[in-house]
């Protein structure tokens, strides 16, 4: 689904990601964990071009990003979810989830409420369909985030940290709608510090440090026998 | 001096109709300046750098020189080029929408800068254009948040059109200067207009303030 190769990425003289080879499979979940400043969030960004690699290709189902041209349709089919949300404050919900599909899609907007409402049920947030996001809890609005990401109807969903800026209480409701994400077969790159969900969810776990993925395996092979001292260190940091 | 309030009362229809056609320039140059203000304001923010160059070289132009000479510019100069003479009230309103325009292109881009870089992020990562992006996320909200300068855009102008004057397009202040030429009541007269000026002015702050708070109540963030 996703073919990463030799992506090399510089913020000026600092050399942020130097060269990641990567492939997510298709029904894949795949988390990616590492100390920050290792590159995790760049490298998922790169993904859907929010960051321009400095080198590399990036292939997302069988269509090249190197083509300037195939962004925004590589984008229609990637799905995104970011640490602060980014709802759209002068929509409400509804509007929130249905703008894109009516814009890009073409859909009516009677269609799009539709699917919305769909979307909000799925999420647990029916009664929150008129609600402003000012008004909604931090974990409320990162499932609305991730309901706006599905209304498109994407093949792949990139998760940013998606629980880094909540409220310990509400971890557990987004973590949960992705899980059963997750179960339906949704494709999906998850970088998080969560590491309860990499156990549980992951497919596969890629450990990043300075730039590079210095291990990759199963959640088994990563979290109980690393084989890289680095991996094994910034474990035994955190759990 | 003997106050004349005779002469008040007398000018004051005549004065009340230059009052109107100051509020009138204002409005037409204001609005025109707006949508001149948003395209420019815009295309200072264009990746492609001729557009960001261009589009500067008119907002310094504007900004960094006097409105009167502007005026003269559109109005004596012009007509050496075109051929023709100008319309007093042509030549007032393009001076005064393309010296707005300037003014309000800057307010624009500040507006746009002050919108999260993460709004146009999640725009863009749904798959729409940038223009899309601009049109529906970015400016509804960057709209709001320009309000109260545009407010004070609108006030300096309704200030600033009495420069008009100076062509002969009888608005306020040129009235006022055609009557005191009749009646030689410069004292009454000049009080008068700039009571004129001020109730304008304070009724238009008030308006933009009253606009503000509602848009607060409104705004979700």
């Amino acid at each position: 689904m996703i073919d990463v190769k030799n992506l090399h990425k510089k913020f000026g003289k600092l050399h942020v990601l130097k060269g990641i080879d990567a492939h997510i499979y298709e029904k894949e979940v795949v988390v990616i964990i590492g100390p920050s400043g290792s590159g995790k969030s760049t490298f998922l960004r790169c993904i859907n071009f929010l960051e321009e690699p400095t080198e590399g290709e990036i292939m997302v189902g069988g269509i090249s990003l190197n083509n300037k041209a195939n962004i925004n349709t590589v984008r229609t089919e990637v799905g995104m979810v970011f640490q602060r949300f980014n709802l759209f404050p002068h929509l409400n919900v509804l509007q929130n989830i249905g703008l894109a599909p009516v814009k890009v899609r073409n859909i009516s907007t009677k269609e799009a409420e539709k699917i919305s409402i769909e979307l909000l049920a799925k999420v647990g947030l029916s009664d929150k369909a008129r609600a402003y996001p000012e008004q909604l809890s931090g974990g409320q609005q990162q499932r609305v985030a991730i309901a706006r990401a599905l209304a498109m109807r994407p093949k792949v969903m990139l998760f940013d940290e998606p629980t880094s800026s909540l409220d310990p209480e509400m971890i557990k409701e987004v973590l949960d709608v992705m899980k059963n994400l997750a179960y339906e077969g949704m494709t999906m790159a998850v970088v998080t510090h969560e590491m309860g969900f990499a156990r549980e969810v992951g497919d596969r776990v890629l450990f990043m440090d300075e730039g590079r993925i210095v291990e990759e395996g199963t959640p088994e092979d990563i979290f109980t026998n690393a084989r890289e001292e680095r991996t094994r260190s910034f474990l035994s940091k955190i759990l | 001096m003997d106050f004349d309030f005779n002469l008040i009362t007398n000018s004051f229809p005549l004065l009340l109709t230059g009052a109107s056609v100051t509020l009138k320039i204002t409005l037409i140059s204001v609005s025109l300046g707006l949508m001149i203000g948003m395209f420019v304001g815009i295309a200072r923010l264009a990746k492609f750098w001729p557009v960001r160059f261009f589009a500067a070289v008119y907002v310094d132009f504007i900004r960094g020189t006097p409105l009167l000479v502007q005026i003269f510019i559109i109005y004596f100069a012009m007509p050496l080029v075109l051929g023709q003479r100008v319309d007093p009230f042509v030549a007032a309103i393009t001076a005064c929408s393309i010296n707005s325009g300037a003014y309000i292109a800057e307010i624009f881009r500040a507006g746009i800068q002050s919108i999260d870089k993460g709004q146009t992020e999640a725009g863009r990562s749904l798959g729409m254009t940038w223009a899309q992006t601009m049109r529906y996320i970015i400016l509804p909200q960057a709209f709001k948040r320009i309000i109260p300068p545009l407010g004070n855009e609108f006030i300096a102008m309704l200030k600033d059109s009495s420069l008009v004057s100076v062509i002969g397009f009888e608005e306020l202040t040129r009235r006022g200067q055609l009557i005191i030429a009749r009646t030689y009541g410069a004292f009454e007269i000049w009080l008068t207009v700039a009571f004129m000026y001020l109730v304008m002015t304070l009724t238009i702050s008030r308006l933009v303030d009253y606009l503000e708070r509602r848009y607060k109540i409104d705004d979700r963030r």
